[in-house]
């Protein structure tokens, strides 16, 4: 605040008059010194999808957003005060901090609540965290990490720990334990040792055609492993059909609960995934691809930075340019047009279809938007044949599938197995079993949103197109196992309160339709009539997947656990 | 036609437009599907968020929102089967959930209600939410968003429609909620009340202040609507004034060609000053006693202290009477009269006629004169007319804007909403030494040293003449004189004039590119060039520029002096010019001047009278004894008071 002087106040602002005008323009107005800050901290040229990753770089400076700085920003971006404001409240990981509210202590942890993490006890450690902790840390609940093979699991700054207590939280916590460790992983010179890059070498060099991939990839009939299922060579062929510049999007958002796989290889083999994209970006002409992590998974985000920086200097990703963009928690983020809106830095709503992303999609440009994973598989299948993955499958099915599994079983973690293996077989073949004193009851065949189905269908191959007549499909594969000690009501429960802290907000029926189900699924009865009704529409009428999917919960323990009720 | 779309609807085959969508071809065949988030209104997108308008498309997994998804050949729509209705009536229920009940709605004959009751879903079997508080900060609009659908229409109306960029949606799920930048009290925001948001809320969260009670309810006022035009600006916003006994409550913007519903603050809520206690009512005659003085301390809400009132005919004898001394004792010459550009085309026309026949002088001038007689004179001289060459909203046809010496987000807001649209898919160059604020929107902000608007100007026509970008056709077939003007703009170099305008000489290369080159280009100015020393050359320089390159005479190209008051043109055109008998003919040539005597039935002025300056320089000369003043307020609009 300046000091207003005596003389400027008897005179007035010359166009006061009677009606004492005000001395300068309504609303909020910038703070020079904080305009100086924010231009020194982005830099010449802002850009406007750049907007999220300016919002990380002041969270990450002074560990919140405050209104003088956002402010600040949208004047330095040429953008609406709201436009900001609107960003920066959708996304979980920033902080506002308005006027004269106070800031949040300096150190937060993060407590994942969702499924595997609920089994494993997450209430118990919240409230302990929230009984143990001082004035200088932050308890909050958060959705799944992508670590539910190592239940239950917080975030202390960016410092992941898992089978984490009370103790070992508030521990990091103190000791200033906060950055992401950086798991042991293959570097770029282990893996071009290994015959890494060839394929790509001989893509570039002209000794392969982009149609040859194509046809390899639709013979080896590996189809997206993000949920959808689509057939990954077809994709390729539809995108490289329209007309350039044309985009990528890869989609590292693994924020579907119980799911951990692109994790798993992201901090083992990342550039297994990189040749893949390289691949795919050179096959379909591709102008610039988006690498789009979420960002629960800060190693996973320094090794690619890192990584890619090397692939770069060795003159291999010429053919397109790459950005990493950073998400910032919305688990909707996942959903690929709302991954394409955040991309373009804005709140990520879904779109509505058509037109599809394929045609329209980043910036209105054809997009390629494939699964980390897919891209992953993609070297294999072609220097190992077609026929090393569609032969892989079970139970009459083709491929390799990355089951996470997690919940009550002895070995939980990321299980590459055949298509169409059971749960049966996972568990008792890749699992070790049930955990002692736990009896198998039912299972999540497809994360929060693929359904929840019971031991009796236990056989069932688990795969795209498998679980359909069941209500129920695979989508990421994320496979969390129930036992006799876990009641599904609180199972869907949990499952609900999730989607509706992860709704978007666009539509009424997901919005509110999530909203109200929550309402009535904590009351000791559930009104089922009206939670089908509501359920139905939600499914019928929702945007997105997210709330087509979000009913899910409700008609399966409706279907299949009536005792539990 | 052959590119029609056939579809089947509730089972009749019926035909769409390419790019016509369900939701529209229903409501041409009286098929009602509800919408909420939707607005038929011009420049409103659809949006598919409220989910009320979903449609069953026969092999497909999902119903579909009927108000954005377009039909294709063969398609099967149904829009009220089961499902179809089951989902129309559940988004109705979840909504109603937390809507304030019909009893105290804040609108009851809102669009929301309108649709509950045609679904017949009036109550719900779910659990409301905790409601939003009231914000009342506004003085002349209420927020209550405890009736919020977040239909998002007055986002788009905020952001898409009038580009004020007030109104986001913030936070995410059940927690989204409308803002105002930052989530501030409306009042406190930089809401500029334009008021649309108001137009297209359809659930009476946003409303017009006058039209609730204190605890927000509707007051259900009954209102005769009157239509009619916008009375400040020269936009000419058409508008609906909605009074009742007498007083006016509400107005709402009407589709009229200069503003597609839109209104500002002035034409939407200002208009208090119809009844305002200050306002003169009866005639007022001065005190016997009561001197005349510059200083005079008057308070408006109490005249008496120098005036009295009179009756009409007391007060008609004493002014006519008084003129018509001082034109008997002192001459024809001695009065004048000041006309305004507010007043109707009738008004104008009888002023002058007053003037001319009554006082018997040509002293007749109004406002005009001191904002565009120098583009006038400029664009007379130039291209032979004083009028515009293209409507302000032609700027929708334009790739290229230039905006000059004016502030038309403050000045012409209606039209600035265009001009911000525009700038959305083209190219905005302003250019004023004031950073107005236009400047967010600008691709190019050219804020120039004041009074250097020729040499930047000259550098631009520099540029564009010495790299070629003539339009070499258009200077052949209609201009003459470009050599002399290329010779005189030979030594005016970007790198010449930088120092001179203040803007670096690549700016100004690619600034004169951008315009030349562009499919359209466009020139609007304001008094930022025309009050000025150099008035005239500024607005030849822009002549120039417009007519070296072609850009001028076709879509949405052309040259815009933008005009301060709502009938500067009519003023005109009905001959409040002292030089200038109505339609422009002058008072001076002989047989023009004797086709109005013959009309009038008496002897003219031959002489051309005095300026709206000139009148003023003579009364100190003690030249013009008496006038008189109709509409305008010279104290205010004159320069050097």
């Amino acid at each position: 605040m300046g000091i207003v002087s005596n003389v400027a106040q008897k005179r007035g602002h010359p166009g006061s008059g009677r009606k004492k005008t005000r001395g300068q323009p309504k609303g909020r107005q910038v703070n020079p010194q904080a305009l100086e800050t924010i231009s020194s901290l982005i830099g010449e040229k802002p850009r406007r999808d750049l907007l999220i990753e300016y919002l990380h770089q002041i969270q990450d400076q002074y560990g919140h957003l405050s209104s003088e700085h956002l402010a600040a920003l949208a004047h330095y971006m040429k953008l609406a005060l709201t436009e900001v404001y609107e960003v920066a409240t959708f996304y979980a990981h920033f902080d506002i901090v308005r006027d004269d509210e106070a800031a949040p202590p300096a150190v937060t942890i993060r407590v994942c609540d969702s499924i595997s993490c609920q089994l494993a006890g997450a209430e118990k450690l919240i409230s302990e965290l929230e009984g143990g902790a001082g004035s200088d840390v932050r308890v909050v609940r958060a959705p799944c990490m992508g670590r539910c093979d190592l239940a239950p699991v917080a975030e202390v700054g960016h410092n992941h720990i898992e089978h984490v207590t009370a103790e070992t939280a508030l521990a990091a916590a103190s000791s200033n334990d906060v950055h992401p460790s950086i798991p042991d992983y293959k570097d770029f010179s282990a893996y071009e040792a290994e015959g890494g890059y060839s394929l790509l070498k001989d893509c570039l060099a002209g000794h392969r055609t982009p149609e040859e991939i194509i046809d390899i990839l639709n013979a080896s009939s590996l189809q997206g492993l993000g949920g959808a299922g689509f057939p990954t060579g077809r994709k390729w062929s539809i995108v490289r059909g329209f007309e350039g510049p044309r985009l990528m999007a890869v989609n590292g958002d693994e924020g579907e609960p119980g799911t951990f796989k692109d994790r798993y290889y992201m901090e083992s083999d990342p550039h297994r995934f990189i040749e893949g994209m390289l691949i795919a970006a050179w096959v379909v002409g591709i102008e610039t691809s988006y690498i789009y992590m979420r960002d629960e998974y800060p190693a996973v985000i320094k090794i690619l930075k890192t990584e890619l920086a090397k692939v770069q200097a060795a003159g291999l990703a010429d053919h397109v340019a790459i950005e990493v963009r950073r998400g910032a928690g919305a688990y909707i983020c996942g959903e690929e047009s709302s991954m394409i809106e955040s991309i373009e830095g804005k709140r990520g709503l879904p779109r509505n279809r058509p037109p599809y992303v394929a045609e329209v999609g980043i910036f209105g440009r054809p997009t390629l938007v494939n699964n980390l994973e897919t891209l992953y598989w993609v070297r294999d299948i072609v220097e190992k044949g077609a026929d090393w993955f569609s032969g892989a499958g079970a139970n009459g099915r083709k491929g390799w599938r990355s089951y996470s599994v997690s919940g009550r079983v002895n070995k939980p973690g990321m299980i590459l197995a055949p298509a169409g293996t059971t749960v049966n077989e996972l568990i008792e073949k890749y699992c070790g079993g049930m955990k002692e004193g736990h009896t198998f009851k039912g299972y999540l065949p497809g994360g929060a949103s693929g359904g929840i189905l019971p031991a009796r269908l236990g056989d069932v191959p688990l795969d795209f197109g498998t679980l359909q007549e069941h209500g129920c499909f695979i989508g990421s594969a994320a496979i969390v196992i129930f036992s006799d000690q876990d009641n599904m009501k609180d199972v869907a429960l949990n499952l609900m309160r999730f989607f509706e802290d992860e709704s978007c907000g666009q539509c009424t029926p997901c919005r509110v339709g999530t909203e109200k189900a929550v309402k009535l699924m904590v009351k000791p009865d559930w009104d089922t009539g009206l939670l089908g009704e509501l359920s139905q529409v939600m499914t019928d009428a929702s945007i997105c997947g997210l709330g087509q999917a979000a009913g899910n919960p409700i008609n399966c323990v409706l279907k299949y656990f009536p005792e539990d009720l | 036609m052959s590119d029609m779309i056939k579809f089947i609807l509730n089972g009749n085959e019926v035909e769409a437009a390419p790019g016509q969508t369900i939701w529209q071809v229903a409501k041409q065949h009286e098929v009602e599907i509800p919408h909420l988030c939707y607005s038929p209104k011009p420049d409103y997108r659809p949006d598919g968020n409220c989910r009320a308008c979903m449609v069953e498309i026969e092999g497909e997994r999902v119903l579909a929102a009927s108000c954005l998804r377009t039909p294709t050949e063969g398609m099967k729509v149904i829009t009220d089967n089961h499902r179809a209705k089951t989902a129309q009536k559940m988004v109705m229920e979840l909504l109603v959930t937390d809507q304030p009940a019909k009893d105290v709605a804040h609108e009851k004959e809102s669009r929301f209600w309108h649709w509950s009751d045609h679904l017949e879903v009036e109550s719900s079997r779910f659990e409301p939410r905790i409601a939003h508080e009231r914000d009342i900060s506004h003085p002349a609009m209420h927020v209550a968003l405890d009736a919020c659908i977040q239909c998002n229409l007055c986002v788009r109306a905020c952001r898409e429609v009038q580009v004020n960029d007030v109104i986001g949606m913030a936070h995410r799920g059940a927690e989204a909620k409308i803002v105002f930048d930052f989530d501030d009290a409306m009042g406190a925001s930089t809401c500029v009340a334009c008021g649309e948001c108001v137009q297209a809320c359809p659930t009476g969260a946003l409303m017009e202040s006058s039209r609730v009670d204190e605890n927000g309810v509707d007051r259900q006022i009954q209102t005769e609507k009157t239509e009619s035009v916008c009375p400040y600006c020269g936009v000419g916003c058409q508008l609906t004034y909605e009074t009742k006994d007498n007083v006016i409550v509400s107005v709402q913007g009407r589709d009229g060609p200069a503003n597609s519903n839109r209104l500002c603050v002035k034409g939407r809520f200002g208009f208090d000053y119809v009844k305002h206690p200050h306002r003169l009512t009866k005639p007022l005659i001065r005190l016997d006693g009561v001197e005349k003085k510059g200083d005079m301390d008057l308070d408006p809400a109490n005249p008496f202290t120098h005036f009295r009132e009179a009756s009409w005919e007391e007060a008609l004898d004493l002014a006519g009477g008084g003129l018509k001394t001082i034109r008997d004792e002192k001459g024809s010459s001695a009065l004048a009269g000041f006309g305004s550009a507010k007043c109707s085309n009738e008004e104008a026309y009888m002023f002058q006629k007053l003037v001319r026949t009554g006082f018997g002088t040509n002293n007749v001038d109004h406002c005009t004169r001191l904002c565009h007689a120098s583009s006038v004179a400029a664009l007379l001289e130039g291209v032979g007319s004083g009028a515009v060459s293209a409507p302000f909203n032609a700027v929708k046809d334009a790739d290229c804007v230039i905006v000059i010496g004016a502030n038309p987000i403050e000045n012409h807001p209606v039209a600035a909403t265009f001009f911000k649209q525009a700038a959305k898919n083209g190219t905005l160059i302003v250019m004023d030494p004031r950073g107005t604020a236009l400047k967010r929107h600008a691709t190019h902000m050219l804020q120039f040293k004041p009074g250097a608007d020729v040499s930047m100007l000259n550098a631009i026509l520099n540029v564009i003449i010495t790299e070629g970008l003539v339009d070499e056709e258009y200077v052949a077939r209609h201009t003459e004189g470009f050599e002399n003007l290329k010779n005189h703009i030979a030594e005016f170099t970007p790198e010449a004039m930088a120092p001179i305008c203040g803007i670096d000489a690549d700016t100004l290369r690619t600034v004169a590119r951008t315009f030349a080159t562009s499919k359209a280009s466009i020139i609007f100015w304001g008094m930022g060039v025309s009050q000025h020393i150099h008035g005239t050359d500024n607005a030849r320089c822009l002549i120039a520029l417009s007519l070296i390159t072609g850009q001028v005479g076709r879509p949405g190209t052309g040259l815009h002096p933008l005009r301060g008051q709502n009938n500067v043109q009519g003023a005109s055109d009905a001959g409040l010019i002292p030089m200038m008998l109505p339609d422009y003919r002058l008072v001076d040539a002989d047989n023009l001047r004797s086709a109005f005597e013959d009309a009038w039935g008496t002897t003219l002025d031959p002489n051309r009278g005095l300026t709206v300056v000139e009148i003023m320089h003579a009364i100190h000369d003690d030249e013009i004894h008496g006038m008189y003043i109709m509409g305008e307020n010279p104290a205010m609009s004159d320069p050097d008071v």
